[in-house]
């Protein structure tokens, strides 16, 4: 038995015309052919396309009371409403509208002073009322921009067409058969705790100009996305858990000699890929599909205009089903919900609650913390910006709290595959251990040991550097003494020192240390050994 | 004795149980021994909760004999149109494709009636999901008219007006899309409000087109019906529709019945050619003993209501198309599999389903409504269709302008045959040519017995209509006219309706 689920939402997954077997489909005939990545971008102009579907952290339903946690006992969080049961009716959530318009505003979009929902009308098993609501010529917000900033500094302005509102679908898993899809399953069953939560869908213009960098950038979009919407605090972004997800739209050009002309070109057909679900994954399905379309066009064959899904362990993409003309959602003005009419007063206060621009930001902590471009990179890469503020504002130095976020904390999260912040330790821990360390009570070793006991739970920074005895020895006398023995024990390293080879007193620290059960300041230790040998 | 209760008005009822002459289980049962005797003859109910009704009469005696606080209208029983969801009770639409649905919770009006301690003695037939004129597109066969069997009580709420007509029950909830609720009344005797669109919850009400969609109330007489009104109406936080303002005085303004100084409005468009002469002569008498009483009248021209009727059948096949999809066999309802098909899809399930549970009209409305809507269409069908409605809005608001209430004959012909307009869709359709209008505009609309036409005595109607949320007027003229009427018959029209043939369950008694 294998089990496999679909997305229909927000994804535009129907069935197809001969039934559910046209919904998923593996292209028979094995993988496609490529071009290189090289001759890829020697011949062709990518144009880049990203819609962006977010689960809103809203506690209920967009159009009833239901609650919206993740991961519940399937259909455990369902009502008439939700199940689209004869004769019940929607209500909308304030709470998700305004979520949208400030993400329409943060997005430097538009507010439409009126609009509307819509329904846009399809079959499909996991849609209760077997049509969407959702927004169609009447968007929320739209004409704005995002601007991306790549690792090298360059930066991006992605134009944004609209964001609109529109909700969830419920979740099919289809049980049996030999492929676990819908073709050939035994069974199908659907949950349908995700019906009806509040999804925005933030659609691009076409990118273009992009060239070679094109992977990237779609990389680097959803990634300040990303930061842009967990900063707005209106979802929590897990790719993983799909309350982010992308499709990519790509298409190519033949590559113009002259930039200047390249304008000119008429886009080429696209395709849309879906299931992709991480960062590194949208960069990849990209990548891929361009290379794909190459390879298909410099053989003189043509793109079908399809939707892609993308496959994450392999790399590639398969053909979903074809896009054609003939689909037509019969999109209405949706007559159950009266229209949504934001005063300017409302769109003003909810501007004044929008949290500063990503990029902005980083280069005012940046400058705030003393970080080069470089630490900053590896700050943000390690997705510590928020924490390191935390830990900033908790007392910690900028350098403390990078060292451990994005130095020894960043490590062991990548080792188990955890979020920073589910590592159980504070923002308010790493400042107290940071403080330690810059007080001279801790050195660094002795930090790390502290460390693992907070980890392993054993309490405060403080506590456990009491109870594991951690504490430098701050006793100038004991330390003197130890120092001196250590003189007297080795008079050829003395001489070495005496003659100018400097280096040789690390072998005199190691042996003060050693005598002193780690428990001293190194630093300290030099200073000593010099004030007696190097003088 | 227990007979003649059914016979009583609805406030009559309401002030012998306040009084405690008598009891709502005696109340409730006299009904149910009415309906155990004519309904095999009249089909006005296809659920009868005997149980759930004399439960819920004997709670309400209990908490009479408790001296608690009652509602006015509590122990009054009432029937409720099939289409409204009633939690425990089967909710059927009068279609195959619900056969057997039991719905999870309460339409917003049905918690109203049960906090008011109204026993709800069944559902009410209805033209399949409220599409037709005549309940003769109910799944389930028709309802007939108890003035004259062989002839239909109206649609699709045939099954309310029927009710009442053949006092299986002083009450009745109805639903009026494009004039369920009026034609019905006026071809039965009987007196039904479309509310202003908003007034009544549309939660729980089973959508045929969401945006001309309005539940009302149905009686036997204009106070019976501003009673109702008042336990029904009101602002609904579950629907985003309704409108947030109390309910108008309608029981006061039926009281009161005054028409001193009102302005009536003729509509030119409603009147004259293609109504029968009995129901135009029975209209233009009622019109002058409104003037007798006090009031005067104009003439309005609404020229846009020529395309009512056009722009109506294009907004309520679209909407319906849409609203009918959720019926797919995924979730509740029938479910068919197709024949010959080892190993169906969900697709084929669904299509297999919906040929077998939905009727020829329903499917009539459904591909009618895909087509509207259809990419490349939408503009010249639906779009233009709600240009339209604005047009039709318009007219009534300049009528308003110098009349206080418009007014028209309801139907333009009393009860026709059953299956004589069967084959005949557009002649179906004309029938809610006077009614359509207050729908496209969400106006307020009633219709009381106006007398019978001389040609076929058959009962008539008279359509009032007001300004949105206007609604008190409809009763003041309303039951100006009624006390008008009554008094030159002497007594109330349904005195004269034909004693219905009864089986044995009566004799029982």
């Amino acid at each position: 038995m294998s089990e496999q689920t679909t997305d229909a939402a927000g994804s535009d997954e129907i069935l197809g015309t001969d039934g559910v077997q046209g919904a998923v489909q593996v292209q028979a005939g094995g993988p496609d052919a490529v071009l290189t990545w090289d001759e890829t971008v020697a011949a062709y102009d990518p144009v880049l396309g990203l819609e962006v579907h977010v689960e809103l952290g809203t506690a209920t339903k967009m159009f009833c009371g239901c609650p919206t946690e993740f991961g519940a006992e399937p259909n455990s969080q369902v009502c008439p409403v939700c199940l689209g049961l004869p004769g019940s009716l929607p209500v909308v959530n304030e709470k998700g509208v305004e979520s949208a318009i400030r993400i329409g505003l943060a997005l430097n979009c538009t507010i439409a002073p009126w609009c509307r929902f819509a329904r846009k009308n399809y079959f499909y098993p996991d849609m209760p009322k077997n049509f969407q609501t959702s927004q169609y010529d009447e968007p929320i917000a739209f004409n704005g921009w995002l601007d991306v900033e790549l690792e090298d500094g360059f930066v991006y302005r992605v134009e944004i067409e609209r964001a609109h509102m529109e909700e969830d679908t419920g979740k099919s898993l289809h049980v049996g058969g030999a492929t676990g899809r819908i073709h050939g399953a035994d069974y199908s069953l659907v949950d349908y705790n995700r019906a009806g939560i509040p999804l925005i869908e933030i659609v691009t213009k076409p990118m273009t100009g992009l060239g070679e960098r094109a992977p990237e950038v779609a990389k680097a979009y959803v990634a300040t996305l990303r930061d842009l919407l967990r900063a707005l605090g209106v979802s929590d972004v897990k790719m993983e858990q799909g309350s982010l997800r992308c499709d990519a739209n790509v298409s190519l050009r033949p590559r113009k000699k002259k930039a200047e002309k390249q304008s000119e070109v008429p886009f080429g057909t696209r395709t849309e890929t879906k299931n992709v679900n991480s960062l590194r994954s949208v960069e990849r399905a990209v990548r891929y599909e361009m290379t794909r379309h190459a390879a298909v066009l410099a053989g003189a064959g043509s793109i079908l205009q399809e939707t892609r899904h993308w496959h994450e362990d392999t790399g590639v993409t398969t053909s979903g089903r074809e896009k054609s003309d003939a689909e037509d959602y019969r999109y209405f003005p949706e007559p159950d919900l009266v229209p949504i009419a934001p005063t300017p007063e409302t769109v003003e206060a909810l501007r004044a609650t929008l949290p500063e621009p990503p990029v902005q930001r980083r280069r005012r902590l940046q400058g705030e913390w003393g970080f080069s471009d470089l630490e900053m990179r590896d700050v943000v890469n390690a997705g510590a910006v928020e924490i390191i503020e935390a830990t900033v504002a908790a007392g910690a130095t900028p350098a403390g709290a990078r060292k451990w976020w994005s130095g020894e904390i960043a490590r062991r999260a990548n080792l188990e595959g955890r979020e920073l912040s589910d590592m159980g330790i504070t923002p308010r821990a790493v400042a107290e251990l940071d403080g330690l360390v810059q007080g001279g009570r801790l050195n660094d070793s002795m930090a790390r040991q502290v460390l693992d006991g907070v980890l392993a739970g054993e309490g405060n920074p403080g506590a456990v550097a009491d109870a594991r005895g951690l504490a430098l020895v701050s006793d100038e006398r004991a330390l003197g003494a130890a120092v001196d023995a250590v003189i007297t024990a080795n008079p050829d390293l003395v001489e070495k020192i005496e003659a100018g080879k400097v280096q040789a007193a690390g072998a005199l620290i190691g042996q003060v240390m050693k005598a002193m059960a780690g428990q001293a300041d190194a630093a300290r230790v030099r200073e000593l050994i010099m004030e007696r040998v190097g003088g | 004795m227990t007979h003649d209760l059914t016979r009583w008005s609805a406030a009559r009822m309401a002030d012998a149980l306040a009084r405690r002459e008598i009891s709502a289980v005696e109340l409730t049962q006299a009904h149910l021994d009415r309906i155990a005797a004519v309904d095999g003859a009249v089909h006005s109910y296809l659920h009868v909760d005997g149980e759930g009704a004399l439960a819920q009469a004997q709670a309400v005696d209990d908490a009479r004999g408790r001296d608690e606080d009652l509602h006015v209208m509590a122990g009054v029983p009432i029937a409720v149109k099939d289409v409204i969801a009633t939690s425990g009770l089967p909710t059927t639409c009068g279609s195959r494709i619900l056969a057997g649905w039991v719905p999870p919770y309460d339409a917003t009006l049905v918690t109203k009636l049960k906090a008011a301690g109204m026993p709800i003695l069944g559902k009410t037939n209805m033209d399949e999901f409220a599409m037709g004129s005549s309940t003769e597109h109910s799944a389930y066969g028709p309802s007939r008219n108890p003035w004259d069997l062989e002839r239909i009580p109206g649609g699709s709420g045939g099954g309310s007006s029927s009710v009442l007509a053949s006092f299986q029950a002083p009450l009745a909830i109805g639903t009026d899309t494009g004039g369920s609720i009026r034609q019905p009344a006026a071809v039965t005797g009987t007196v039904g409000t479309k509310p202003t669109y908003g007034g009544v919850s549309r939660y729980g009400l089973v959508a045929l087109a969401s945006s001309l969609d309005q539940a009302g109330p149905c009686a036997r007489t204009v106070l019976d019906t501003a009673l109702l009104h008042a336990v029904i109406g009101g602002y609904d936080p579950r629907d985003s529709t309704s409108i947030h303002a109390p309910v108008p005085e309608v029981v006061r303004a039926a009281q009161r019945a005054d028409v001193t100084g009102m302005r009536i409005g003729v509509v030119k468009q409603l009147t004259g050619e293609g109504y029968q002469p009995g129901v135009q002569a029975r209209f233009e008498e009622s019109v002058q003993l409104l003037v007798d009483a006090g009031a005067s009248v104009v003439e309005v021209d609404c020229p846009n209501f020529r395309f009512a009727l056009a722009a109506y059948y294009l907004i309520l096949p679209s909407e319906a198309s849409s609203n009918l999809a959720r019926f797919d066999a995924m979730r509740y309802g029938l479910r068919v599999l197709p024949d010959g098909v080892e190993d169906p899809s969900a697709e084929q399930v669904m299509a297999a389903t919906r040929e077998v549970g939905f009727g020829a009209e329903v499917k009539r409305r459904i591909i009618l409504g895909t087509y509207a809507l259809s990419s490349g269409y939408y503009d010249a069908y639906y779009g233009q269709a709600q240009k339209v409605r604005r047009l039709i809005a318009d007219d009534f608001s300049r009528a308003f302008e110098v009349a206080d209430v418009l007014v028209s004959p309801t139907a333009p012909t009393t009860a026709f045959k059953i299956g004589e307009k069967l084959d005949d869709p557009l002649a179906m359709y004309l029938n809610d040519v006077a009614t359509i209008p207050a729908n496209l505009a969400g106006i307020p609309g009633m219709s009381l017995p106006s007398g019978v036409a001389d040609e076929d005595g058959l009962p008539t109607g008279f359509q009032i209509l007001a300004p949105a949320t206007q609604d008190q007027r409809l009763y003041a003229v309303g039951s100006a006219l009624e006390r008008e009427l009554a008094s030159r018959w002497g007594g109330h029209l349904l005195d004269r309706v034909p004693e219905l043939a009864t089986t044995g369950a009566e004799v029982t008694k």
